[in-house]
């Protein structure tokens, strides 16, 4: 099938920029030609009149929570990837915390097998250490062999140092990235962050030092034993002031935060909405001035939602018995657009960079190309549209957002991968 | 005038005016305790769940008295603090138990913020009894009418409140309660009892038990919570008692007429020596009965506005 998208700006920050407004053909899930078309080119071809629409190359969420295998009542492969289709991703990449844990080729298999043929391109992470208990290593090489893009614990840091230093070396024959929830656990275990505000509420605290104390000691021994680390979800300001001088040293460390973590502070818990209850918590302004200064300078690679579902009877409850975790798949780039990009912090290459190439970078993936010839990976947004977040209308199977109602601006309206696309709510064979 | 919201989540933001009128309708009900007949009609034909889902005894009863002397129908609905695992969700125990067209709450939660939450999925009007390390706002009342009772008056005077800060529910209502009625507050114990953030609420801290006897009207005694993990913050309770205990030497010592108030259980020997706690600075035993009075006065306050 022949499609043409009429009339885009392509944003790459790959590749030379191309001014003007152009169209792109593409032929059976390949691009076919960039630029001024033939009459032959139109023939039997549908076109999507986009009138200076931006398309970009396909967006990529580095940190998902799929729960399957083990809570396919909360999210399944398919219902995620839907979501991720949704929200303008082309791919993600799942976190190990299921039951069972990613932690054999099984189960990489089993998650391959449900996300064949999809749009979306799901990529496992795999636990580091066996059922991520922190005492054995996982079986690095088969999980890499089998399709695991890197390896976390997540939902925990990698137990105890010693782990860690193993994880390091053993990842590394395969260039892979152990990927870190940092915090420590004899510090944390509270319900929200340590601050006046967890005093007024009586709620237990997690003081923002049981994250940084983990970050400096990864820091720490990925630089002795020169091992790819990414710190997931950074949430304090000590932790970004730590891995920007970790970089400026050259230790071989990244970093992502979620939206929420760059746009809400724990005022937001005054009303025990158990959908501001994730982990680590949300912080103080300065810890959220300070996440979004690493986003501006690059200390920060990454924007990701730790897409997290859980079904309504757990989240409606008593705060403390509330699991941790919001869903985050179809509102991270409208909350991106509106938050960093209206608001002038980071320009939209940059917001590009931080979707689409940086997370492929880490997970060694390679980078769609908006080329002739290329398979088209694509995402299509509009930077203005005015929109007004309704979960009634996600795709994913669960409804756990504190952003239901809010207005952003900015949105994808649709991708392209895998000779389907999504647009208008549908997904439609090209 | 009535009060201004029609539920008792917390004395946080509760305006002067409220807490004034509920500790004077109490003192009316003081009175009725004293009578032969102590009852009256007020609340016949409402009716009244204690819904306690952590063991207590005194404040349960203190409410379910307090219920019984208005004329209120009380049920008591006791379990083990819910969640999915152990079976049904506080969401459908609340709905069953508004089913049966209940017109007040009484909830005793280890989880703060459960008072709020109920708010949200019922009706009725909602009484804290108590969440989690939270508040405990009819407990800080009573405090307060105990002090008054004293003194004749609340502002003005420092009020110090000694032990473990950081996980009890009392402290933070007494704050509340305390400034808004023009108190000095403090707080005293060991630093590892005391919250991060507390010198923001407009409260100073103390770490030695005698200045803090000396500086003070009066001494709002904590109960050491042995069952809260407590014994994780304080190396030992010998060296608890004898750098936060108090004792009759040390109030001999400090040479100073001091009220002291504990809102009990007491761990005799530890927060209080067993002659202080039976001794002439106490007020504990009164305070128990001011608590019945309280209670009726929020029960009434709340009941009546509808």
């Amino acid at each position: 099938m022949k499609i043409i998208l009429k009339d885009v700006k392509i944003v790459h920050p790959q590749q030379e920029e191309i001014k003007e407004k152009t169209n792109l053909l593409i032929v059976d899930g390949v691009i076919s030609k960039i630029g001024k078309l033939e009459k032959e080119d139109n023939k039997d071809a549908r076109v999507f009149e986009l009138d200076g629409k931006v398309v970009t190359p396909g967006f990529f969420d580095m940190h998902v929570h799929l729960r399957e295998p083990g809570r396919e009542d909360e999210e399944t492969v398919k219902t995620g990837s839907n979501s991720a289709a949704n929200g303008g991703f082309t791919g993600i990449a799942c976190m190990p915390n299921t039951e069972p844990a990613i932690d054999s080729a099984q189960v990489i298999e089993l998650i391959k097998k449900e996300a064949a043929g999809h749009l979306v391109d799901v990529y496992p992470i795999a636990a580091a250490t066996v059922g991520r208990h922190g005492e054995l290593l996982s079986p690095m090489a088969e999980l890499y062999e089998s399709g695991a893009v890197g390896f976390s614990d997540d939902g925990v840091a990698v137990k105890t140092a010693g782990m860690l230093k193993r994880a390091f070396e053993y990842s590394s024959m395969y260039n892979l990235p152990v990927i870190e929830h940092c915090e420590d656990e004899s510090l944390a275990g509270g319900a929200m962050n340590e601050s006046i505000n967890s005093t007024l509420l009586g709620l237990s605290p997690i003081p923002s030092v049981a994250e940084d104390i983990i970050v400096m000691r990864d820091i720490l021994i990925a630089e002795y034993v020169k091992g790819k680390i990414h710190i997931a979800h950074i949430s304090t300001k000590n932790a970004v002031d730590m891995v920007r001088e970790a970089k400026k040293k050259g230790i071989k460390i990244t970093a992502e935060v979620t939206p929420h973590h760059f746009t809400l502070t724990d005022d937001a818990v005054k009303t025990y909405d158990t959908n501001v209850k994730m982990n680590p918590p949300l912080r103080t302004r300065a810890d959220v001035d300070a996440v979004i200064t690493g986003l501006k300078d690059g200390t920060i690679d990454c924007i990701v939602s730790d897409h997290a579902p859980h079904s309504p009877e757990e989240k409606e409850t008593e705060f403390e018995f509330a699991p941790n975790g919001i869903i985050g798949l179809e509102t991270e780039i409208g909350l991106s657009l509106s938050e960093l990009y209206h608001k002038k912090i980071l320009t939209f290459e940059m917001i590009v960079e931080k979707f689409a190439v940086n997370p492929r970078k880490i997970l060694n993936i390679p980078i769609p190309k908006i080329e002739a010839g290329q398979k088209a990976n694509l995402t299509i947004l509009d930077l203005d549209e005015v929109w007004t977040v309704d979960i009634d209308k996600f795709k994913s199977k669960s409804s756990n957002s504190p952003f239901d109602k809010k207005l952003l601006t900015g949105k994808a309206l649709g991708v392209i991968n895998n000779g389907k696309m999504f647009f208008n709510d549908e997904f439609i064979d090209i | 005038m009535p009060l201004s919201n029609r539920h008792l989540l917390g004395l946080q933001n509760v305006p002067k005016e409220d807490i004034q009128l509920i500790l004077d309708t109490a003192i009316t009900f003081r009175e009725v305790l004293e009578r032969p007949i102590k009852k009256v009609p007020t609340l016949q034909g409402k009716t009244v769940v204690n819904l306690f889902f952590e063991n207590s005894t005194r404040t349960r009863i203190s409410f379910e008295l307090a219920e019984k002397r208005l004329s209120a129908d009380s049920i008591n609905f006791s379990a083990s603090a819910s969640s999915v695992s152990k079976g049904e969700t506080l969401k459908d125990t609340m709905r069953n138990i508004e089913a049966m067209k209940v017109d007040m709450v009484v909830v005793r939660h280890s989880a703060a913020g459960t008072p709020y939450f109920l708010t949200q999925i019922c009706k009725a009007n909602i009484i804290n009894a108590g969440d989690g390390i939270h508040e405990h706002p009819t407990q800080g009342l009573l405090d307060m009418y105990s002090i008054r009772e004293k003194f004749g008056r609340i502002e003005g005077l420092k009020v110090c409140i000694v032990g473990d800060i950081a996980h009890s529910r009392v402290a933070l209502s007494n704050i509340y309660g305390l400034k808004t009625m023009g108190a000095q507050v403090s707080v005293c114990g060991p630093s590892t009892m005391i919250p991060k953030f507390i010198e923001d609420l407009g409260v100073n801290v103390i770490y030695n038990i005698d200045e803090a006897i000396q500086e003070n009207d009066v001494l709002n005694v904590l109960r050491i919570q042995l069952e809260r993990k407590a014994r994780e913050y304080f190396p030992s309770i010998r060296e608890y008692a004898k750098y936060f205990g108090i004792n009759e030497e040390r109030l001999l010592k400090n040479g100073k007429d001091i009220l002291i108030l504990h809102p009990g259980p007491i761990n005799r020997g530890v927060e209080l020596s067993s002659a202080v706690a039976d001794g002439m600075n106490q007020i504990i035993l009164k305070q128990v009965t001011n608590g019945v009075a309280v209670r009726m006065a929020v029960l009434y306050l709340l009941g009546t506005l509808n």
